[in-house]
């Protein structure tokens, strides 16, 4: 089964698509990507994710050759592409602003590339059909892009960008136009067509929910580095920073100095009033170090009575409870004034739910519920 | 009963302030020229059955048999299109720069062309007399910087009128072509780039395409007005520069023909109807396109 799994990026002979070798992008005094390394293999789905800011837009745009590279080189089949203005690379992006030509209809929008080639017309023409049956927009071919929904204008504009079959598509924030509902749909739709066509697809997005169900692997930047790559799960369970925790889902972040417990078991020192709690950590820590403890609020179990058999466990009462309807995040103020988020899933019914606000209750959770970072 | 009462409004406006006029100057050009006060004959005083029976078309069928008339149109609309088009050439350029330019260069830019419309018109016009006439401004300067040995003569030639029409309308061209552009979305060339368009493919593939009602608007704006000008071919193109604006400046003014000078105002206007007409369906379908 494990030799199925899709990693090219554990494969120590496999040959990256694209490589970002230092790369360095400066705009007058402010350095946009900072001495960045990065491989992207070939059929991945891959998401650059972080704040609006970061230099995830500026890494996509040097990809397309709309901006040039300060320092460094990047790599696209083992060749420079550093200097090959955007026509001329077999890369295409599809805009965050669909960038859809008004004038022309959804056929020769999509038809726009592959006109340019010295493609015949009975191709170009199969070429286009073949891109509107994929997107299932074979009944809007002849309107313009203002007489149709935001949703067919987005799968125009991808449809656009996959007509030339690039070695690799970009995509700038390809929802965001898009409400949550369709949103959503739409991502499994862009994963199937990913998989359909085995292009590589690099994704930008500030929005973590959708990196991590359409991506392989996401990068996860901050400030013009990456801090993190890695598949959806290990960032999300593993994360190597409070950084990454953080940006990524909710998390209770309790930080203190640690204490070994043997056999890579450590206590956490993290409040005066409050005996210490146990973590695992194959990562060693000396005694005495500063660190954090991340515990995702799902992984903390909450309870009217003391549990008998938790590593870990404080009482606390309720300040506030945020229903999501499936789930419920209670706020848990400790005696000592910090707040911890818990979370649990709504299995019954709201009428029949055991905690109210002020109820004394007690949260647990085991060693291995948490990732100690020194960062 | 308010709906009625809002559309009479601008009806009541264009029925008093154009057709009424329209109405009078198409009596009069019906009319005969007599030595009176008005000029013409028959008037209402004398009566409507004689009015109406006094009028015939007699003005217009003159206006044919003397070819001044029609060379007169013909040379108007030679020199309105070759200006029009002057006009495109030097306010594309310019409009597709101020588009360009930094977002806080351009209040300043477009202030820059609509600050001549601060000076009047006349005074405007006679400034390039001053410019172009053998011992101005330009001539003295090409004579210092020794391109030419002796002054060109450029004012009192057909050359001066292009200046002159060019100068005066080009803010009408630049500005809605500056519209058009300035809503134009810059992902657009970006994404002809990224499709395998060069530079100039985009500007011709996407720019020019959808500034195109830009480029009609101006065209219009610049065409109409200078077809029936009169003060520039007057100040700056001298007696060998025919324009049906001086014709009909002659003939109410200098030959007190009001009858015969209605006539070709009124044929005027049937020429200019097409372009307005044409003018108008622009302006709506692209508010159309817009929604």
């Amino acid at each position: 089964m494990s030799e199925t799994v899709f990693a090219p990026w554990e494969d120590p002979n496999e040959k990256p698509l694209i490589r970002f070798q230092n790369v360095t992008k400066r705009f007058g005094d402010f350095v946009a990507i900072d001495d960045l390394t990065l491989d992207i293999y070939a059929q991945e789905f891959f998401a650059l994710l972080g704040p609006s800011g970061c230099g995830k837009t500026t890494m996509m745009r040097m990809l397309a050759g709309f901006e040039t590279v300060s320092d460094g080189r990047i790599e696209l089949s083992g060749q420079d592409i550093g200097r090959v203005p955007p026509n001329k690379r077999a890369v295409n992006m599809m805009f965050q602003s669909y960038a859809l030509f008004p004038h022309l209809s959804v056929w020769e929008n999509i038809a726009f590339g592959l006109k340019r080639g010295s493609m015949p017309k009975e191709q170009i023409a199969a070429r286009v059909d073949e891109m509107l049956k994929l997107t299932r927009l074979e009944k809007f071919a002849q309107r313009k892009p203002h007489q149709i929904s935001g949703g067919q204008r987005q799968r125009v504009a991808l449809a656009r960008s996959l007509a030339k079959a690039p070695k690799l598509l970009l995509l700038d924030e390809p929802l965001g136009a898009l409400d949550k509902k369709l949103r959503q749909d739409t991502q499994f739709e862009l994963m199937d067509i990913q998989e359909t066509t085995g292009t590589t697809f690099v994704i930008v997005t500030h929005d973590q929910e959708e990196a991590m169900t359409v991506a392989s692997r996401v990068a996860v930047m901050d400030e013009g580095r990456i801090i993190q790559v890695a598949t959806p799960a290990q960032i999300y369970e593993a994360p190597n920073s409070v950084y990454v925790a953080d940006f990524i889902g909710d998390v209770n972040i309790l930080t203190g100095t640690v204490k070994s417990a043997g056999d890579e078991r450590y206590h956490v020192d993290w409040a005066v009033n409050q005996p210490p709690v146990l973590a695992t950590s194959a990562k060693p820590f000396s005694d005495g170090q500063e660190c954090h403890l991340a515990i995702r609020p799902e992984k903390i179990l909450i309870s009217p009575t003391k549990p008998e058999d938790a590593e870990n466990a404080v009482q606390g009462k309720i300040l506030d409870i945020a229903y999501l309807g499936n789930l419920s995040t209670y706020h848990v103020e400790l005696p000592g004034g910090q707040i911890i988020k818990a979370q649990t899933a709504n299995t019954r019914r709201i009428s029949r739910r055991n905690f109210t606000w002020e109820d004394p209750v007690w949260i647990s959770w085991s060693a291995t519920a948490g990732v100690l970072l020194d960062q | 009963m308010r709906r009625v009462a809002l559309i009479a409004v601008p009806y009541a406006w264009l029925l008093t302030l154009f057709l009424i006029p329209f109405l009078i100057v198409f009596k009069i050009s019906l009319s005969d020229m007599a030595l009176a006060i008005p000029p013409y004959t028959p008037t209402l005083n004398d009566g409507l059955a004689a009015l109406i029976a006094g009028l015939d078309f007699e003005n217009f069928v003159f206006l044919t048999t003397d070819d001044l008339y029609y060379k007169a149109y013909l040379s108007s609309l030679q020199i309105a299109l070759f200006s029009t088009l002057m006009t495109l050439l030097v306010g594309y350029p310019i409009a597709y720069g101020m588009a360009r330019a930094p977002q806080e260069w351009r209040a300043t830019l477009m202030m820059l062309v609509i600050l001549p419309f601060w000076t009047s018109f006349l005074i405007r016009v006679y400034a390039w007399v001053g410019i172009l006439s053998n011992e101005g401004v330009l001539n003295q300067f090409l004579l210092w910087l020794g391109l030419v040995s002796e002054p060109l003569t450029i004012l009192n030639t057909t050359t001066a009128v292009y200046i002159g029409i060019v100068y005066t309308y080009l803010p009408f061209m630049i500005l809605p072509i500056y519209a058009a552009l300035d809503r134009m979305d810059d992902s657009l060339i970006e994404a002809a780039e990224d499709l395998g368009c060069s530079r100039l493919t985009a500007f011709w593939l996407v720019t020019i395409p959808l500034s195109r009602n830009g480029i009609i608007a101006g065209c219009f704006l610049v065409f109409i007005p200078a077809l029936g000008e009169f003060v520039i071919p007057s100040l700056l193109g001298g007696s060998g520069t025919l324009m049906i604006g001086k014709v009909l400046f002659e003939e109410f003014f200098n030959n007190r023909d009001w009858p015969v000078a209605s006539a070709v105002a009124v044929i005027l206007l049937l020429i200019l109807i097409v372009p307005i007409v044409l003018f108008q369906r622009n302006q709506q379908r692209q508010a159309e396109a817009e929604q």
